[in-house]
């Protein structure tokens, strides 16, 4: 870990055109502060890989509002009519991704693996253009791994070298995300002394953590 | 009764003592509303919590414990939170015992369809393929008819959300169970007559002797 950024400091690391993985399920644990700062930054033509696009005025359907997003892989879009209007019109383009799939894909880009075998999507809009393969017997889908240039993490608690806990459901992608971020930047409800955070409940340890956000203000 | 609730409590009388069950948004989480305490339920909702709990009382919501849907639950004793891995791997790996999920359309061979109306809506599909590839058991959901047409038809017009069949599908008007040879009308709701079922239904029924009236808890 190596220190402490504001926001607008850590937005600044972010190129355009740059593909960022966010955490956040319609926007629970979404680092809110840090999606302000690019917003603020105005950086655009951004590749969102998210769960979801939660809804205007919210987490990451604040970048979508903005116009800064030309990409997304996500599970779900539809709480979000701001998204749906712009997929519809050509300004974004979306890939639809079943959840379960997803997160195994960004498990498997962190975690060095060349793929998984799935049997979700078999038989469905999902297989097409994909390859099949049987392993005893059972059929499955060959889904590629996924990796982005930085991954954007909302925690509950950071400490010092910034190993990160997680409260109730906004867990959800943030402790995957954190290994397939080449740059990973945590932002946390609260930064707190060495020791505060049992080793074990430690869910993100801090060698994966590039940057916190310094506390909110 | 309205018909939402009259289905609600038809598919809770389907829950078992001690089993894991995912209950999709809207229709399918008005389920729990009717199951029993005692039975040593667990619900779970797939954004990361299993022993999701009703709604807390006005004015002490925590934001970092939703549904599905992103509204304030709370949570049961004995109640574990976990990340997007995790809940997919209780999901497809088999360990959950039920989903039920709302529906677009069913067809003669039990398959459903329910994340997409090409040029019209698409949500994406979010869990739903990994649910009903996964669970032990899938129930739908839904209300017999939209806008005056069929929601059981011959053959699905939308597209697949997985090869597999689902095991019951749960109307306003009946309990309907796919087989190998077709659909078999297990069920008929209070006050509604099978000529009324069957002028209702697209798909072709298969009438077994004596269909008994829906039993609700």
């Amino acid at each position: 870990m190596k220190g402490a950024l504001k926001p607008a400091a850590a937005a600044e690391m972010i190129p355009e055109g740059a593909s960022l993985m966010i955490g956040g399920f319609m926007a629970v644990g979404s680092p809110e502060r840090m999606i302000d700062a690019i917003v603020a930054r105005g950086v655009g033509r951004l590749t969102i890989i998210a769960n979801d696009t939660a809804m205007p005025g919210r987490g990451i359907g604040k970048l979508v509002s903005a116009g800064l997003v030309r990409h997304i892989i996500a599970s779900h879009i539809g709480l979000n009519p701001e998204t749906q209007a712009k997929m519809i019109s050509g300004e974004i383009t979306c890939e639809l991704v079943p959840q379960g799939t997803l997160i195994e894909r960004i498990r498997a880009g962190g975690m060095g693996l060349g793929g998984i075998l799935t049997p979700t999507g078999l038989g469905t809009e999902v297989e097409e253009g994909k390859q099949v393969v049987t392993v005893e017997g059972k059929r499955f889908l060959i889904e590629t791994p996924l990796k982005a240039d930085f991954a954007l993490i909302g925690a509950w608690q950071a400490d010092y070298v910034g190993n990160l806990s997680y409260m109730l459901t906004a867990h959800n992608f943030n402790p995957i995300i954190a290994l397939a971020g080449r740059t990973v930047i945590a932002e946390a409800d609260s930064i707190v002394p060495v020791g505060v955070i049992p080793p074990d409940a430690v869910k993100t340890p801090g060698v994966l953590v590039d940057h916190l956000l310094i506390r909110a203000s | 009764m309205d018909a939402k609730e009259l289905i609600a409590r038809r598919v809770a009388r389907e829950v078992r003592p001690g089993s894991l069950v995912n209950l999709g948004i809207g229709l399918p989480s008005m389920v729990a509303n009717f199951v029993p305490a005692g039975l040593g339920v667990f619900f779970q909702a797939e954004n990361g919590v299993i022993g999701l709990g009703a709604r807390p009382p006005e004015g002490m919501e925590d934001r970092h414990l939703t549904d599905a849907g992103g509204g304030f639950v709370t949570a049961v004793p004995g109640a574990a939170s976990i990340d997007s891995a995790m809940s997919f791997g209780l999901i497809r790996g088999g360990h959950l015992d039920m989903t039920v999920l709302g529906g677009l359309q069913v067809d003669e061979a039990g398959h459903l369809a329910n994340w997409k109306v090409p040029g019209k809506m698409v949500p994406g599909m979010g869990g739903a393929m990994d649910l009903v590839t996964g669970a032990a058991r899938v129930i739908v959901a839904m209300q017999h008819a939209a806008k005056g047409q069929s929601k059981i038809v011959p053959k699905l017009t939308l597209p697949l959300t997985a090869l597999r069949r689902v095991d019951l599908i749960v109307t306003d008007l009946a309990v309907i169970e796919p087989t190998d040879a077709g659909l078999v009308l297990r069920e008929h709701a209070p006050g509604v007559s099978l000529d009324d079922i069957i002028a209702a239904t697209e798909a072709t029924l298969i009438i077994q002797g004596d269909v008994p009236e829906m039993m609700l808890i």
